[in-house]
């Protein structure tokens, strides 16, 4: 498979029109169509434009419904029926409506060739007005006017700007990263806390524009300073005579201004070291140049001209941040945007003048800002802010797609499109009421943004699980004819994701197990595909219902303590019927008569690689019956109904409530909410041992007081919440089914996890 | 009073900074018959070629405006001179003082700035010299209370400008600093440097920038090919730095309400310079002026800042950047005051750059 640098949209050519000089825009070849799948996607439902125009960059915003396909599944009526042969429950995909917010920035020069596609394909004719900010939105009122008969509203650029930063600080985690230099990745994303506010926004245009941020509408211009980034621009047109602004950062990249500065070693001589300063500290930006005599390098005085703005910027905003009480500073516009040069010397800036008090901030979907801005001004009557939105990983180009830093080909070819797109979701995430510190949590045991050996790992692991994923994506859908293409291209797009992570880890924040996972799913649902694993799993749950009744038999045949162990290794030989694993899903492949019984024969012998079981059995033979348990169970089939129901029930009759959950959309062959509750109402029929109850899970686990929690397999038990810290006791179980991870833990393939913790008084 | 009357003459105070030397040298004028009977020779001779010049060598100028006549110090009275020359210089200064023989007058040199440190070497092995190093920010905090206190030859050391916004009716004042606590100092040499002063030997280094008088003349060397600070200051002043700055006018086409930003306040120092045709229509003069109204407003913000966390209203600006430099006092005077909604108040000293070198005389008499 050939290494591909980038995105699809790469490879759209973009060829421009008209002269350079006379100011006329370029033009789409049209020879060569755009594609709207891929770069204004879903635009016949769009509506409520806003655009945010730069110097530079257009930024586009629309709102869109997209209709994707779901998987349901239905109970049949079994009453009066040969229920041997039947499957379990009935599978249907069905069409659904969700809200999709789209944003594509591109640059300037293609704003007409860009409205004219809006213009012919917009369907929906029930938008009147765009919302446009920025700079450029007065010169473009008319082009935009007349191209798409709307009425361009224009809204304050400060507004939009910290309105669009908030919705992002509250709805993209990872947005935030400090930038660290000479690290193998230089950015470290932080964790979203809870509450964002206060914060200091520090935007570097042309000038520079210091604002406190104290609520969702409560901001206030502190501050600002004239040197800023036209600055930078302006005085290095004259000094180097050197145009453009990137290539005015490439010229700084590589000078040395030591040749141009003064520095602290060149007014004290050799002897700064007695006075406790840094010789290599700028006493007089420019002062050797003093002299009419000397010529100085284009990239030297480029360089000193960099570290003087981003000095007094960083130095500015400290004072302002000191005088506010602030620690939290987010740098944005033009001058930060996607260069790391600048990102490194501001960041430097902020480090020595706050002593390492304050950090300097930057955030990854910063560009967009103003545009979102604008955007949620003109929909204010659909409240985009009491919906939670996530990030789409499917449609969103990923940091710095266009930075000539990391792709300087691209950029000289220029007319890139960057797109950014979030997805409303369902019901808004909470933390679990029962962790210990919810603002320290994070729910990654290893970041492979960070560890590069991982993050090899697990992308060759994603790389080769691929084609499996993509043949059961197709088979899950035989009777649709374009099922096989569909799932070429969905193989194709995630393949070209996990292309441009192993360039770019820091793309979508934190690389993680989980957020590998993530982006599958939305690469999945792109192309129809939601529940691949659909008819394996009603197959797979409906072997595992038939053996249910002699499971419990022959486990209510053993002594308490002998039965206690026969449940725990249940639990732990179900959780080894894992589709996400490789070395599983081939066994399950070549060998359909794998059973449960094979499963624990597969099991490390104790003591477990992680082996806590005796306190555990020691709890339940001493303690009281716990009030509440909470268990997030993984796969469906044999994991859930012969390994956790058999645990669930032995609780239940302990006096302990049961809450099950269970995710509530399909990744691989997890068992989702709804198919537990058709396999728990089967069972209940069995079983009086066993009833339900439906409630919102924070709710459940608050009323019910919960002082238990189960955590089963290994994405939730070991690649998340390894070392989450909870409030009542725990107990993390898993197989593990991956030798480079069980090796990296100390163990072999099939070791046991086995974590029993009670959090300290 | 005895051990005072000990030290012997010449009494000079130097400071050594990044671009500028700057010498005191007290000449007593109190000399008796008898005194003079015993003065050896090269003593004579240095005085004398310092007070019947008032330019030394091609670089070396004597600041004879700023002369303090009949002063008493150290039980001596006399006159003090303010002499400077440009700091590439020093080797040929301590080549002079080899040549007259300066370490047989057995008295001590006090230096201060980072000079005393990059050229104490060359002091003992071409002048024979052993320097007396000195805190810069000691220095210049005695030599501000000093000057102050014995005024400029009767009239104000201090001043500042009365209506600084109005154009018309601004004046400059005397301003009596005789409770100067606390005060913020800012000393804008090369570079700035700002300390908060809450007592004779109470004082801090608050922060300091590397854009003062070094960037001002490196980037109009740069940018217009001048090669002196008179020549560069001079261009400004027939300037116009609202060619090249982009203000908030020029953006929000007048002030910008949303932030109470008035028209003419300079969003983007050089803004416009983004602009080929507009680099092309621009001065020599005019980046002069724009390149002046960049730095002086920059260090005036900063300056504010740091007057606001420190919680002290009076700023008091020094350094030899100010040197026949009206444009950037009188834009100090007026941002300090604009900004601060007449909160703060800028003042200034007639002896500009000379405070740190007066501080090391000082040190040296162990009179203050």
């Amino acid at each position: 498979m050939p290494m591909r640098p980038s995105k699809e949209w790469v490879a759209i050519k973009m060829a421009e029109r008209g002269g350079r000089g006379s100011g006329g825009h370029g033009s789409l070849d049209k020879s060569i169509t755009l594609p709207p799948d891929e770069i204004f996607r879903n635009l016949e439902n769009a509506k409520r434009f806003a655009i945010d125009i730069g110097g530079s960059l257009t930024k586009l915003a629309y709102y869109s419904t997209v209709q994707h396909k779901v998987a349901r599944v239905r109970s049949f009526d079994h009453s009066g029926k040969d229920i041997e042969h039947e499957p379990l429950y009935e599978i249907s995909v069905q069409e659904e409506i969700t809200a999709r917010l789209h944003f594509i920035k591109f640059e300037n020069t293609y704003i007409e060739t860009c409205l004219d596609f809006i213009k012919d394909h917009l369907v929906n004719t029930e938008t009147k007005v765009i919302k446009a900010t920025g700079g450029g939105a007065y010169k473009f009122k008319d082009l935009i006017e007349k191209k798409l008969g709307l009425k361009v509203d224009k809204e304050d650029v400060m507004t939009c700007l910290i309105k669009g930063c908030n919705f992002v600080l509250k709805n993209i985690p990872h947005e935030v990263f400090a930038y660290q230099k000479d690290s193998d990745t230089e950015f470290r994303f932080q964790t979203n806390h809870p509450n964002i506010f206060p914060y200091l926004l520090v935007n570097i245009g042309s000038g520079v524009s210091i604002v406190k941020v104290e609520t969702e509408d409560k901001f206030e211009w502190i501050g600002g300073s004239s040197i800023g980034g036209g600055t930078f621009w302006g005085l290095g047109a004259l000094l180097t005579k050197t145009k453009k602004f990137d290539e005015l950062l490439q010229l700084a990249s590589k000078g040395q201004h030591t040749n141009v500065d003064m520095l602290v070693k060149d007014v004290y001589g050799g002897a700064y070291q007695t006075l406790g300063l840094s010789g290599n500290l700028i006493a007089s930006s420019f002062g050797k140049s003093t002299t009419a005599d000397k010529e100085f390098s284009k990239e030297d005085m480029a360089k000193s001209l960099l570290h003087m703005i981003s000095n007094d910027i960083g130095q500015l905003a400290c004072l302002y941040a000191k005088l506010h009480n602030l620690d939290k500073i987010y740098f944005g516009g033009f001058f930060i945007r996607g260069h790391p040069v600048t990102m490194r010397t501001i960041t430097y800036s902020i480090n020595f003048f706050s002593k390492g008090e304050v950090q300097a901030l930057f955030l990854r979907h910063e560009g967009y800002l103003g545009a979102i801005g604008a955007f949620l001004k003109g929909a204010e009557q659909d409240n985009p802010n009491q919906y939670s939105w996530g990030e789409n990983y499917a449609g969103s180009s990923g940091l710095m797609s266009t930075s000539p830093d990391v792709f300087p080909m691209q950029r000289t070819r220029s007319g890139t499109f960057d797109m950014f797109e979030m997805d409303r979701l369902e019901r808004p995430l909470v933390n679990l009421p029962l962790l210990k510190d919810p603002s320290t949590y994070i729910p990654d045991t290893v970041d492979l943004t960070d560890d590069a050996m991982a993050r090899k790992y697990w992308l060759t692991c994603f790389e080769e699980a691929l084609d499996g994923v993509a043949k059961r994506a197709a088979a899950s859908q035989p009777d649709s004819i374009d099922a096989s293409e569909r799932a070429e291209k969905f193989r194709q797009k995630y393949w070209n994701k996990l292309q441009t992570l192993r360039q770019q880890p820091f793309a979508y924040g934190t690389l993680t197990v989980r957020s590998l996972l993530d982006t599958r799913e939305h690469c999945l649902n792109e192309f129809n595909f939601p529940d691949p694993y659909s008819k394996v799993k009603q197959k797979e749950n409906g072997i595992a219902l038939k053996c249910f009744q002699s499971v419990i038999e022959s486990l209510d045949s053993l002594g308490w303590e002998e039965r206690q162990f026969a449940l725990v290794k249940g639990l732990l030989a179900g959780n080894v019927f894992d589709w996400g694993a490789k070395a599983v899903s081939d066994v399950l492949e070549s060998e359909p008569q794998f059973g449960f019984e094979e499963a624990k024969s597969k099991l490390q012998e104790r003591p477990w690689l992680e082996d806590s079981y005796s306190q555990w059995l020691e709890r339940l033979k001493e303690g009281p019956p716990h009030k509440c348990a909470l268990i997030f169970a993984d796969n469906s089939g044999i994991d859930i109904i012969l390994g956790v129901f058999p645990f669930v029930r032995e609780l239940l009759s302990r006096g302990t409530e049961v809450i099950l959950a269970c995710n509530s959309g399909p990744a691989l062959n997890d068992v989702t909410y709804s198919e537990s509750l058709i396999v728990t109402e089967r069972i209940a029929a069995m079983d009086p041992v066993i009833h339900r109850l439906d409630k919102g899970l924070a709710v459940l686990v608050r009323e019910r007081e919960t002082d238990l929690v189960i955590i089963e397999g290994m994405g939730r038990a070991i690649h998340t919440n390894y070392y989450a810290a909870l409030k009542c006791e725990s107990l993390k179980l898993a197989v593990i089914k991956n030798s480079w991870l069980a090796d990296r833990l100390g163990g072999k393939i099939f070791s046991v996890i086995f974590k029993y913790e009670v959090p300290c008084k | 009073y005895k051990l005072v009357n000990l030290k012997v003459f010449p009494w000079f105070g130097l400071d050594i900074g990044g671009t500028l030397v700057k010498l005191v040298y007290f000449e007593p004028k109190d000399i008796t018959a008898e005194e003079e009977e015993e003065e050896v020779e090269n003593l004579k001779s240095i005085r004398k070629y310092l007070t019947s010049n008032v330019a030394y060598g091609s670089t070396g100028i004597r600041d004879v405006h700023l002369e303090l006549k009949d002063l008493t110090l150290c039980g001596r009275k006399g006159n003090l001179h303010f002499i400077r020359f440009p700091t590439h210089d020093m080797p040929a200064f301590i080549q002079m003082g080899s040549e007259k023989h300066f370490s047989s007058l057995h008295t001590t040199l006090c230096a201060t700035g980072g000079g005393a440190y990059k050229f104490e070497q060359d002091f003992r092995t071409m002048g024979d010299l052993q320097l007396c190093k000195l805190d810069e920010l000691d220095c210049l905090i005695k030599g501000v209370l000093y000057i102050d206190s014995v005024g400029f030859n009767g009239r104000s050391e201090c001043y500042y400008f009365e209506n600084p916004t109005d154009a018309e009716r601004c004046q400059k004042l005397p301003f009596n600093l005789e409770n100067p606590y606390p005060l913020l100092l800012v000393n804008i040499g090369s570079g700035v440097s700002i300390l908060a002063v809450y007592s004779k030997e109470n004082y801090k280094r608050v922060t300091g920038t590397s854009l003062g008088g070094g960037t001002f003349f490196g980037l109009c060397c740069l940018l217009t090919g001048c090669s002196t600070f008179e020549e560069a200051l001079e261009m400004a002043s027939h300037g116009d730095s609202t060619k090249v700055d982009k203000l908030v006018r020029d953006i929000y086409g007048g002030d910008y309400e949303r932030f109470g930003l008035p028209g003419w306040a300079v969003a983007s120092s050089f803004g416009n310079m983004m602009s080929k045709e507009k680099r092309e229509s621009v001065s020599k003069e005019d980046l002069a002026r724009a390149t002046l109204v960049t730095i002086t407003n920059n260090i005036g913000s900063i300056a504010r800042m740091c007057a606001l966390n420190e919680n002290i209203n009076r700023v008091v600006f020094v350094g030899n950047f100010l040197r026949i430099n009206t444009i950037s006092m009188r834009l100090l005077a007026y941002a300090l005051d604009y900004w601060s909604k007449g909160q703060l108040k800028a003042l200034f000293l007639e002896h500009e750059g000379y405070f740190g070198a007066v501080g090391a005389l000082l040190e040296l008499l162990g009179s203050a």
